[in-house]
């Protein structure tokens, strides 16, 4: 082998910040070579999916807005994984607290008190976390991986809420569109800012962030929750209470995708359609990992993941590229940072090829 | 003796090897002639188990050259070892507990070897021939420790074998079992074939070997004739400081009973696993009681319950007691806060989280001593009580916030004992406390002990190595399938009384009679 890994027996610090921004340039590299290979002059289309997105004051506003779900929907995810429990469920939280939220919302229009907005926030917090706690139940009941049943749970919330869309929660004056009606303005998260579409949101994506980095840094739930994932026997042999850290981890994680997914309808779309969500579930997973599971690297990766969302479909109506590019610039994003991660732990060495010869033939004439 | 002037089976010329952070060996010469056996003596963390590896092609050497019966060789893989003649046992024997002893060996040996049942006959015809009995056609998993390892001897044995590399063959045997392995070590060698025989057990190294090597740091501290040398003088060697290691310990008696196991039995749900069978005990504050056995005889369980990783239902609440309270049904953290302390038999993994600081290991079971309030973590407090830890009990370590799994066994158990004991607990529980740990450590660590002791609590050790019961413990028992043998002052028992125990040989009087 002429290149080969030596481990080198302490974690590089200097590997744990350069490895990101390795994985970025060589992601970069990568698009370059895929959009010359698509026949587009890369640095053009870099600008227009990267940089020309957030030129304006608008700009920055929709990617605030397309960062809050992910940034909450990671934040939860990064409790959870911190525990070593594979939640990949949250786009499944994410529209189950959107369609509780939407169904009480439908439920008060007339409400005018900004108790209704409080209601309908809590009623989608609860009921995602209540959709991670049925993957709780199932774990730590008959010990069901919670991989599987994120995942198929994640189906069955966006089956209930097409359902629910084209059923009970329709529109009686929408002309039959799959639309449930439009909420109250009481019920509708206020907007920041005149032009754009920021709203209140953020309020709780930063205070989530504060919660969550506090609770992973600071608390002693937070250190249990570390230890559970490390090492279970050692968790074990304190009195650390498994079960009970599963169904935390697992409430928190989907109470802040379903708090995510009550602040989109009430928020940026205003009623319930069928489209809640363009995947911010799942992309959370990859940003909950490109932050390292740290609440602070997640704000930077969820904010860079929203860039992507948006400049995908600028560079969709501009460029005409296929939609497909978000999701490759995700995957390898995604892909170089866990690569790179390898040098946070290894040393890479080049061996000299004749070294390596030499050695082979000594063997042969030892053995013979 | 092998006569000298033959040329040597094996020799090593400056063997030199560097892992990230340390030289493992440094310019190692050794010599091994055929039909000696030859000790490699050494602390851990002295360069033993790499100078193995390297003999036995599982990593190899930075520098330096291997001869091989006069023949410069470079072994590679562990096949090419085999192929000239080399075998090694290690101490975590490989073997499938579900095939039996003639299906293990020829997985082992290849399919060019032949089927299991052909290879029957070879297989009783070799254990006859070195006075190790063994049916092949038993379930490996039926099999004790003892006989598992005959099944690893013997499938080197095999081969036409020259050299025998043994890891602390005896850590896993009663002293019985033992000198059955020597035995059969002296026949392999009367018939010429070499002996690398590893351990750190000094008696026993002077009873069988022909001659010693000893390593300090990676490198050679000196080549010896153990059998014309005192422990002190081997131990010396071994750690290079003239201070007294192998201490003498006053035994004392005890006060009033803190630890009261009564009548405890448990069933094990695991098939492979031991069931305990009415154990009774009791450990007074001020004294130490030391339980021997053979691995896999009951203790992980009998830890388990007492730790409280295992509870019991209700019913049989009293069956632990700590002062008179029953505990039985009670969790780790309950039982610590009435002054439990307990140090698991492994140390990565169990009793320290190895990706954490040792500040956090500090936190792991020190929670209770106002390191939280309010739900957060008093980062200031851990840092004093990891830094104390350190400082108290000798931790060399860089800082406190080095991860666990960077310290050697030794350190690490040192940090950890450190841990329990600044917690001023009225019971100790301590599992194999210095196994696998260096002379120097293992002299600290019972030093704690003892002034724990002295300072009042109750202490429960659970270990194999019997040395160091009979240093440290004031009574003494054995576990043996599950059953507690009843406790004896260690004054008035005999080595061989022990060995007796542990292997079951004591009556079915219920232990509370004799205490």
């Amino acid at each position: 082998m002429l290149l080969s890994l030596e481990p080198r027996g302490q974690q590089s610090r200097l590997m744990l910040w350069c490895s990101p921004l390795l994985a970025a340039l060589l992601t970069l590299g990568c698009g370059s070579l895929l959009f010359i290979a698509l026949g587009h002059d890369p640095l053009q289309t870099l600008h227009t999916l990267l940089i020309a997105p957030i030129s304006d004051l608008y700009g920055v506003s929709e990617l605030l807005v397309k960062a809050l779900p992910i940034l909450l929907c990671a934040l939860g995810l990064a409790v959870a994984y911190q525990a070593r429990i594979w939640n990949i469920g949250a786009e499944g939280q994410l529209l189950f607290g959107a369609l509780a939220g939407s169904a009480l919302a439908v439920n008060i229009i007339d409400m005018q008190s900004h108790w209704a907005l409080v209601l309908i926030l809590l009623t989608g917090t609860f009921a995602g976390a209540a959709w991670a706690g049925l993957t709780a139940w199932l774990r730590t009941r008959f010990n069901a991986n919670e991989i599987l049943t994120s995942i198929m749970l994640n189906y069955i919330a966006l089956n209930l809420l097409l359902f629910c869309v084209h059923g009970p929660l329709k529109d009686p004056a929408g002309y039959n569109f799959p639309e449930s009606a439009m909420f109250g303005d009481a019920s509708r998260l206020p907007l920041l800012m005149e032009d754009g579409r920021v709203h209140a949101g953020v309020y709780f994506a930063l205070l989530a962030l504060v919660a969550v980095w506090v609770l992973l840094q600071k608390s002693f739930v937070g250190f249990q929750i570390k230890v559970l994932g490390l090492d279970k026997r050692a968790a074990g042999f304190v009195g650390f209470r498994e079960k009970r850290l599963i169904w935390l981890a697992l409430l928190i994680s989907g109470g802040l995708a379903g708090l995510a997914g009550v602040c989109e309808v009430t928020g940026p779309i205003g009623q319930l359609v069928p489209q809640v969500s363009p995947g911010y579930g799942y992309a959370a997973i990859t940003v909950a990992f490109l932050g390292r599971l740290n609440p602070i690297g997640i704000l930077f990766s969820s904010l860079l993941m929203a860039l992507l969302y948006i400049g995908g479909e600028s560079a969709q109506m501009t460029l005409n590229l296929p939609q497909a590019i978000t999701q490759l610039f995700q995957g390898m994003m995604l892909f170089f940072l866990l690569a790179c991660d390898v040098l946070i732990l290894y040393r890479p060495r080049l061996k000299l090829r004749w070294a390596r010869r030499t050695s082979t033939t000594a063997v042969t004439a030892g053995a013979l | 003796m092998p006569s000298p002037d033959s040329t040597p089976r094996l020799q090593l010329r400056q063997i030199s090897k560097r892992y990230p952070g340390c030289l493992a060996n440094d310019a190692i010469d050794l010599s091994i002639a055929p039909g000696e056996i030859h000790a490699l003596l050494g602390e851990n963390g002295a360069g033993k188990s790499t100078l193995m590896k390297i003999i036995y092609g599982v990593t190899q050497a930075d520098a330096g050259e291997m001869l091989w019966q006069g023949q410069r060789v470079n072994i590679r893989n562990p096949a090419q070892a085999r192929q000239l003649g080399i075998g090694m046992v290690f101490q975590h024997f490989s073997l499938f507990e579900t095939l039996s002893v003639a299906q293990n060996i020829a997985l082992a040996m290849g399919a060019t070897a032949g089927t299991p049942k052909q290879l029957e006959p070879t297989i009783a015809d070799v254990s006859r021939r070195y006075g190790m009995a063994l049916e092949p056609e038993r379930l490996v998993h039926s099999l004790s420790i003892g006989e598992r390892q005959r099944v690893e001897i013997i499938r080197c044995l095999m081969q036409d074998i020259r050299l025998l590399i043994l890891d602390e063959p005896t850590s896993v045997l009663t002293p019985q079992e033992a000198d059955e392995l020597f035995i059969t070590l002296r026949r392999l060698a009367a018939e010429g074939c070499s002996i690398l025989f590893i351990s750190h057990k000094l008696a026993e190294v002077r009873a069988l070997c022909h001659s010693a090597t000893v390593l300090r740091g990676g490198r050679v501290a000196g080549h010896c004739v153990p059998a014309e040398c005192s422990d002190q003088q081997l131990a010396q060697m071994m750690v290079g400081e003239a201070a007294a290691l192998i201490g003498e310990y006053p035994k004392v008696s005890g006060g009033a009973a803190y630890l009261q196991v009564n009548g405890l039995s448990w069933h094990n749900p695991d098939p492979f696993g031991c069931s305990l069978s009415d154990i009774s005990l009791q450990v007074r504050s001020g004294e130490i009681v030391g339980i021997a056995g053979v691995a896999g005889n009951g203790q992980d369980e009998l830890l388990a319950l007492l730790s409280g990783e295992q509870t019991l239902p209700r019913d049989s609440a009293t069956s632990i007691c700590f002062a008179g309270q029953a505990v039985a049904t009670l969790r780790p953290d309950a039982r610590r806060q009435l002054g439990l302390a307990f140090v698991p038999a492994e140390r990565l993994g169990h009793g320290a989280v190895p990706e954490l600081s040792l500040a956090d290991n500090a936190l792991l079971t020190a929670f209770q001593q106002g390191l939280v309030s309010n739900g957060l973590i008093k980062r200031g407090k851990v840092e004093t009580l990891a830094q104390q830890i350190i400082q108290r009990f000798g931790v060399k370590t860089p800082d406190s916030q080095s991860a666990a799994r960077s310290l050697s066994g030794g350190n690490l158990q040192k940090f950890i004992l450190g841990r329990e004991i600044l917690q001023q607990p009225k019971l100790l529980i301590a599992a194999h406390p210095t196994w696998g740990v260096d002379v120097g450590a293992a002299a600290t660590i019972h030093r704690a002990l003892i002034a724990l002791r002295d300072a009042g609590a109750a202490i429960l050790v659970i270990s194999e190595d019997l040395d160091e019961l009979f240093q440290i413990s004031d009574r003494l028992g054995a576990l043996c399938a599950g059953r507690l043998s009843p406790l004896r002052n260690t004054t008035d028992s005999l080595l061989s009384d022990v060995g007796g125990w542990m292997a079951g040989q004591f009556n079915d009087a219920p232990s509370s009679a004799t205490l």
